[in-house]
């Protein structure tokens, strides 16, 4: 998908048109039914990349085709989960693959008119994608009657205000209709009243983009790439104590120990620290010490797929998520890290349900007592008894997102907290002069 | 019109009157307002209110909400209960480069906090308060997006990412020297120092 990132001018359409881009609108309009495109992506075992992983193809075999109603497709460009970079990669560099996804995927679903929606932060990204799309109707891959085929499609992109939860994909729906982003309660799914009531697909930027290469190689042989359910490649964003933060498209498969010590990727930790935990798919995913992330408890290697990272269920796995990977090294502090988690979720919650709007409010509160020194041991039961009693109790997954991270710290690094809470003094070496280190 | 919903704001009749997008900024309205089927138009106001902020001043007063409702044709409430809940509307007046830190995890890991300390000395401000001189507002922001390049600051439309010291210094020394505001279409200095 990216293997083309690093060719001058490839965001611009000649380049990308060079490179064999737009190669399966071509393929599809001419050679393909819709249904056959969906069909391809099925048999492709493509699973959504925004984080739940979700198959891509039944997703869109889900798509409500009533006569007279038209069908939108919508991709999430919110991407706001905290470690995850990988679509603005993406939008950055290859804008084109984003807009040659849209259009083959929008003549799978019958779509006339799609919306890629982008977060306001990535203003600049939005604009690298609305120049993309002038550049693909002058050439006449946007408009009407592409190809001279009876298929004809608008895309157009929207920015948003500033909001994680319209990243849920129904927030996202009600940001996109002009209001505040608080999801929708399912069922009904989009897929059935989706954008403005009509039936509508949500796909994240990185699933749209795969549909390219699915279509081109075809299903059956995209399913070849990675390892039994994890299909394909996927773009993990690397950040934290690595030498080699960024942006990495791997083959699903490979071990988590080569994706963190081997050059090509991450090239190890930071200044000869040694590894202390790793939190592998966004901020939402439950944190794993170590010895946890590279092995499984059954002593196997870990690998970078859905099934092995996932393998133990949140006793001792985590998930694959969005692909946000945060490294951390030895001096981190559990704790602290934890805390910018949660004041994250507060600031995030959309309000709408109790347990998350008031509990995640509660969290912070309880976790700044660990950091300034007045936490009691029994407030790690506290923090506990509330994360479990936000957990599927609110109508997005939010409220599990909040809950998850401080579940995790507490079953894997719980003596860390009772430490603080018996010493009545936060240290925090993390990060005291880091920065020093930077500029000198 | 719209008096009422604006909550403690005083709503100033006569200001309303005197608000106008200009040319340019309208001919913008309405490519935003063309995206969307006739009857969904609504659908502008998280695009549009971002022109709106940066054509008044870098925040959104009642009587700009007002107008911008008139725009598009909808109530003054449903630009309100909108603007109140994305961060990146300001419901208060603001500084002329408005300096976003991103705090989250991989940002706090890389150092954040020194930054904001740092710019908290250097402008002599604590975060969410405008310089006296109206140049700078001080803001921390949840993740932007920026993990692998942290740490890292936002003003207008411009990331800057791997700061350090060094870095922010510059930054803040030419946006005093130019002087002018920053909104969100703004990308100079983007990642260039």
């Amino acid at each position: 998908m990216i293997h083309n990132d690093k060719v001058p001018g490839i965001a611009t359409l000649e380049v990308y048109r060079a490179h064999g881009g737009y190669a399966s609108v071509e393929k599809a309009l001419k050679n393909m039914t819709p249904d056959q495109v969906t069909d391809e992506v099925k048999k492709s075992g493509l699973r959504g990349r925004g984080g739940a992983g979700f198959p891509t193809g039944l997703k869109w075999s889900f798509l409500a085709k009533p006569e007279g109603v038209p069908r939108y497709l919508v991709c999430n460009a919110d991407e706001s989960e905290p470690g995850t970079f990988k679509d603005r990669y993406l939008m950055e560099v290859i804008p084109h693959a984003l807009i040659e996804g849209m259009i083959t995927s929008s003549y799978a679903l019958g779509a006339k008119v799609s919306y890629i929606y982008i977060r306001g932060e990535y203003f600049y990204v939005a604009r690298i994608v609305e120049n993309a799309i002038k550049e693909a109707y002058a050439a006449g891959w946007l408009g009407k009657n592409i190809l001279g085929t009876d298929f004809s499609h608008d895309c157009y992109v929207q920015v948003g205000g500033g909001a994680y939860i319209c990243g849920e994909e129904t927030g996202l729906l009600e940001s996109l209709e002009g209001k505040r982003g608080n999801p929708r309660i399912k069922p009904p799914f989009p897929a059935v009243a989706g954008l403005w009531g009509c039936p509508t697909v949500v796909n994240n930027v990185e699933t749209i983009a795969a549909v390219c290469p699915i279509v081109m190689m075809g299903g059956e042989e995209y399913a070849k790439i990675g390892i039994g359910k994890s299909t394909g490649t996927k773009l993990i964003s690397a950040s934290g104590h690595i030498n080699k933060p960024g942006t990495y498209e791997i083959e699903l498969g490979i071990p988590v120990e080569e994706f963190i010590y081997s050059d090509e990727y991450c090239g190890g930790i930071r200044n000869g620290k040694k590894m202390k935990a790793v939190v592998a798919g966004g901020s939402s995913v439950p944190i794993l010490p170590t010895e946890l992330i590279l092995k499984t408890a059954k002593g196997e290697p870990r690998l970078m797929t859905y099934e092995s990272l996932a393998d133990g269920g949140f006793q001792t796995g985590t998930m694959l998520g969005s692909g946000g990977f945060i490294v951390m090294d030895e001096d981190t502090s559990i704790v602290k890290n934890l805390f910018t988690f949660t004041r994250f979720y507060h600031h995030e919650s959309c309000g709408q349900c109790s347990p998350c709007r008031e509990g995640t409010g509660w969290m912070e509160k309880i976790l700044k007592k660990f950091l300034n020194g007045t936490a009691v041991e029994s407030d790690v039961e506290l923090l506990w008894d509330i994360q479990s009693k936000i957990e599927g109790k609110t109508i997005c997954p939010l409220g599990e997102a909040a809950a998850w991270p401080v579940a995790a710290a507490i079953r894997h690094f719980k003596q860390e907290f009772i430490d603080i809470a018996k010493s009545k003094k936060f240290v925090d070496v993390s990060h005291y002069n880091r920065l020093n280190k930077i500029t000198a | 019109m719209g008096a009422q919903v604006h909550g403690t704001q005083d709503f100033d009749q006569k200001k309303r009157t005197e608000i106008k997008f200009s040319d340019a900024a309208m001919a913008t309205v309405k490519e935003i307002i063309s995206h969307y089927p006739e009857s969904k138009i609504k659908s502008a106001l998280l695009p549009v209110l971002h022109v709106a902020q940066a054509e008044f001043g870098g925040w959104l007063s009642p009587e700009v909400m007002d107008y911008v409702a008139d725009v598009l044709k909808i109530k003054p409430i449903e630009v309100f209960e909108v603007a109140s809940f994305y961060t990146m509307y300001n419901l208060k007046p603001v500084g002329k480069c408005v300096l976003e830190v991103c705090q989250t995890s991989s940002c706090w890991l890389n150092g954040a906090e020194d930054i904001v300390k740092y710019i908290e000395k250097k402008l002599n401000i604590k975060v969410g308060e405008t310089t006296k001189d109206g140049m700078f507002t001080l803001k921390v922001a949840e993740c932007l997006g920026s993990c692998g390049t942290a740490p890292m600051l936002q003003c207008g439309a411009s990331y800057h990412e791997n700061l350090t010291y060094d870095k922010v210094d510059k930054l803040l020394d030419k946006y005093k020297s130019e002087g002018r505001q920053r909104n969100y279409t703004d990308l100079d200095y983007h990642n260039t120092l």
